[in-house]
C-alpha cells in the first residue's frame, strides 16, 4: 500500500516535491534568459551569478546587517536589479549592433568576477539560513508530510512568472515590449523611448534571478559556487524548450525539475545528467526546441 | 610578406629551441599544451566562427584516456598520446554531430551543457578517481631517452606543438579551410554554393576536438596527473579567454593569448589567491568592450596603419 515500484511512498512524493522546487528555479531563470534574449539578443551569462548575488546578499543581510527574509524579498530583487541596469548601462549597451557571441563571452566574464568576488569575500563553505518562522514545520497531507517552505516556493515562483506572462502578453507595457522586440527602429519611430526599454528590461529580468534567489536562500545551501552549476542546467532547459515563448519555458523548467526529481528516485546515478540527455535526444528529435520555431 | 613570416617562425623555433637553457621547462610546455589547445579552439571559432563553449571536456577527456593507457594498459608513451587524441577527437564526433545541429548562441549553449554532461560522467565514472583523479602516471620513454628527464620531455612536446601548428597552418590554408571561412562569412551563401555545410562544420569540430586531445593527452604526460579541472567549465572558458585576448582568427594570437594568461597565473597564483578568477574575469570584459581584435589582431592593425594602409 505504502509502496509503488519498491519506493516508498514518502520518499517517492518526498523527491516529486523537491523536484518542483528545482523545476520552479529553472522555471524563473529560463524566463529571465527568455525575456533579456527577446529584447537584446544577448544570452546573459551571469544570470546564474546574480541569483547566487540574491542568496547570498540574503545572508548577509541577516548576518551583518540584521535584516530579515521579507525585507530582504523586496530589497534583494531591487539591488540586484540595479547592479543589472549599471551593467546594461555601462557595458551592454555598447555590443548590441555585435555579434550575439560578444554578449555572451561579457557576461561570462561579469559571471566569473561576480563569482570570485564572493568567494574571496565569504569562501567557498555553504551557509546555512534558517526557514521564517511563517513557513516553519509542514502540513500533513495524509500520504505525506509537505513542508511549508517548499510549498511556499513553488507557488511564489509560479506566481512570479504568471505575473510575467500577464505584463508582456495583455498590457500596454507588455505590447510596447512585444513591439520593441519585433522591430526596434520601427518602434522607436512612434515615439517609444526603445533604449529605456531595454535598460528596464535587463534590469527585470536580472531583478527576477534575485528573487529566485531570495527564495533559494532557505531552501539549499548558500554558496559562491551555487550559481554556476545552475546556470548550465538551465541552459539545457532553454534548449530544450526554445526561447519563442514564455509559458512553454515555464512549463519545460517545472516538467524537468519533476523529471530530474524522479530520475533520483529511480535512477539515482544519472540524476545529475538526466536533463542534458533529454536535452540531446530533443536535438535529435526537434532541433528548434520544443517550443521553438525554425528560423 | 612570405619571406618575413618565414624568418619569423624560424626565430620562434630558435628561440623555442633554447628556451629550457634560460626558462624551467615544466612552465614552458605548460605554455606549450595550452598554446595548441588554443589554436584548436581558434580553428573552431576564429575560422569556423563556431564558439564551442565545452572545448575543456576534449582536453580532460584525452588527459583522462592517456592516463589510463599509461598507468593501467602500460602502453608505450606515444601509443598513449595516440590513444587519448582519438578518443577526444571520437568524442567530438558524437558531440559536434548533436551541436551542429542549432546555430549561433544556441550552439554555445549546446557544447557547453554537454561537455557539463561528460563532466558528470567523469566525476561518478571509477576510472577517473572522482575528486582525486589519476596520479603518478609514468612518463616512459621513448627511442631510448627517459622521458622523466624534463629536457628530454621538452623536445618531445616542442616536436608535438611544432607538428600540430604545422597542421593547423596548413588546414587553414587549403580549400578546405577556404570552405571553413566562407561558412563563418555567410553560411547562407556558402549551401546555396552547394556546399555541404554540415559535413564542413563537423570535420572541423573533430578536428578541432582531436587537437585539443593532443594538448590534454601532452598536459598529462608533463604533469603526470590528470584531473576533474581539465574538463571542467572553467577551463572551457580560459581557452575562449586566451584566444579573445590574442586575437582570434589570427594565427599567432592563441599562442600570444596562452602565453600571457599560462604566465599570469603562474606569477599571481600565490599572491592574490582566489582574486584570479576576479581579474580573469575582469580582463573578459575588457577585451570584448574595448580590444575585440586581440593582442595580435591590434598590433597588425596598428602596423598596416603605421605603413599606410587601410586596416
Amino acid at each position: 500500500m505504502t509502496e509503488i515500484f519498491g519506493v516508498p511512498i514518502q520518499a517517492l512524493f518526498g523527491q516529486l516535491m523537491l523536484g518542483l522546487v528545482n523545476g520552479s528555479f529553472y522555471a524563473v531563470l529560463s524566463l529571465g534568459l527568455a525575456v533579456i534574449f527577446g529584447m537584446l539578443n544577448i544570452i546573459n551569462f551571469s544570470h546564474g551569478a546574480l541569483y547566487m548575488a540574491g542568496a547570498m546578499l540574503t545572508w548577509v543581510g541577516l548576518e551583518y546587517l540584521g535584516i530579515g527574509y521579507w525585507w530582504m524579498l523586496v530589497l534583494a530583487p531591487i539591488s540586484v536589479g540595479l547592479i543589472g541596469i549599471a551593467i546594461e548601462r555601462l557595458m551592454l549597451q555598447w555590443l548590441y549592433k555585435l555579434d550575439h557571441l560578444y554578449g555572451l563571452l561579457l557576461t561570462f566574464g561579469l559571471a566569473l568576477m561576480i563569482e570570485g568576488l564572493f568567494r574571496d569575500l565569504y569562501g567557498v563553505a555553504g551557509q546555512p539560513y534558517s526557514i521564517p518562522e511563517e513557513f516553519a514545520g509542514a502540513f500533513n497531507l495524509g500520504f505525506m508530510f509537505l513542508p511549508k517552505y517548499r510549498a511556499w516556493v513553488v507557488i511564489a515562483s509560479l506566481s512570479v512568472c504568471l505575473i510575467t506572462w500577464y505584463v508582456i502578453e495583455k498590457t500596454r507595457l507588455g505590447a510596447y515590449l512585444r513591439a520593441a522586440t519585433e522591430n526596434p527602429q520601427l518602434t522607436q519611430a512612434f515615439g517609444i523611448n526603445v533604449p529605456l526599454m531595454v535598460m528596464l528590461t535587463y534590469g527585470f529580468g536580472v531583478g527576477l534571478e534575485g528573487f529566485a534567489g531570495v527564495l533559494a536562500a532557505p531552501a539549499t545551501q548558500i554558496s559562491p559556487l551555487m550559481g554556476s552549476n545552475l546556470i548550465i542546467v538551465v541552459f539545457a532547459v532553454v534548449v530544450i524548450g526554445g526561447m519563442g515563448s514564455i509559458l512553454g519555458s515555464v512549463v519545460t523548467g517545472l516538467s524537468l525539475g519533476i523529471i530530474e526529481g524522479m530520475t533520483k528516485v529511480f535512477w539515482p546515478e544519472a540524476s545529475a545528467t538526466v536533463v542534458f540527455m533529454i536535452m540531446a535526444v530533443v536535438l535529435m528529435i526537434r532541433p528548434a526546441g520544443l517550443f521553438g520555431r525554425e528560423k | 610578406m612570405s619571406r618575413r613570416v618565414t624568418i619569423a617562425y624560424l626565430i620562434g623555433l630558435a628561440l623555442l629551441l633554447v628556451a629550457p637553457g634560460f626558462i624551467y621547462p615544466i612552465l614552458v610546455m605548460k605554455v606549450l599544451c595550452f598554446a595548441l589547445f588554443a589554436c584548436a579552439f581558434n580553428l573552431l571559432l576564429g575560422y569556423t566562427g563556431l564558439l564551442s563553449f565545452g572545448h575543456a571536456v576534449f582536453l580532460g577527456t584525452a588527459a583522462y584516456v592517456t592516463g589510463h593507457a599509461l598507468k593501467v594498459w602500460e602502453l608505450p608513451t606515444l601509443l598513449g598520446l595516440a590513444v587519448g587524441t582519438l578518443a577526444a577527437a571520437a568524442l567530438g564526433w558524437v558531440i559536434g554531430s548533436l551541436a551542429i545541429r542549432r546555430q549561433g548562441i544556441y550552439f554555445a549553449m549546446v557544447t557547453l551543457a554537454l561537455a557539463q554532461m561528460v563532466f558528470f560522467l567523469f566525476l561518478q565514472a571509477p576510472f577517473t578517481g572522482g575528486e582525486d583523479g589519476l596520479q603518478g602516471i609514468p612518463r616512459g620513454t621513448l627511442f631510448g631517452l627517459d622521458l622523466a628527464n624534463d629536457v628530454n620531455l621538452y623536445y618531445l612536446v616542442l616536436a608535438i606543438f611544432a607538428g600540430s601548428f604545422w597542421l593547423i597552418q596548413r588546414t587553414i590554408h587549403s580549400p578546405f579551410g577556404q570552405i571553413l571561412k566562407a561558412i563563418r562569412e555567410n553560411e547562407p551563401r556558402a549551401i546555396s554554393l552547394g556546399y555541404d555545410v554540415a559535413k564542413y562544420k563537423l570535420l572541423a569540430f573533430v578536428l578541432s576536438a582531436g587537437l585539443a586531445g593532443l594538448a590534454g593527452a601532452t598536459k598529462t604526460l608533463v604533469f603526470k596527473f590528470a584531473t576533474l579541472t581539465d574538463a571542467h567549465w572553467h577551463t572551457s572558458g580560459e581557452v575562449v579567454l586566451m584566444t579573445l585576448l590574442g586575437g582570434m582568427g589570427t594565427v599567432f594570437g592563441p599562442v600570444v593569448g596562452a602565453t600571457v594568461i599560462v604566465t599570469l597565473q603562474n606569477e599571481l597564483a600565490d599572491k592574490v589567491g582566489s582574486l584570479v578568477t576576479v581579474i580573469m574575469g575582469a580582463i573578459f570584459v575588457i577585451c570584448v568592450l574595448a580590444f575585440r581584435r586581440g593582442i595580435v589582431g591590434e598590433s597588425l592593425a596598428l602596423y598596416k596603419r603605421m605603413i599606410g594602409q587601410k586596416a
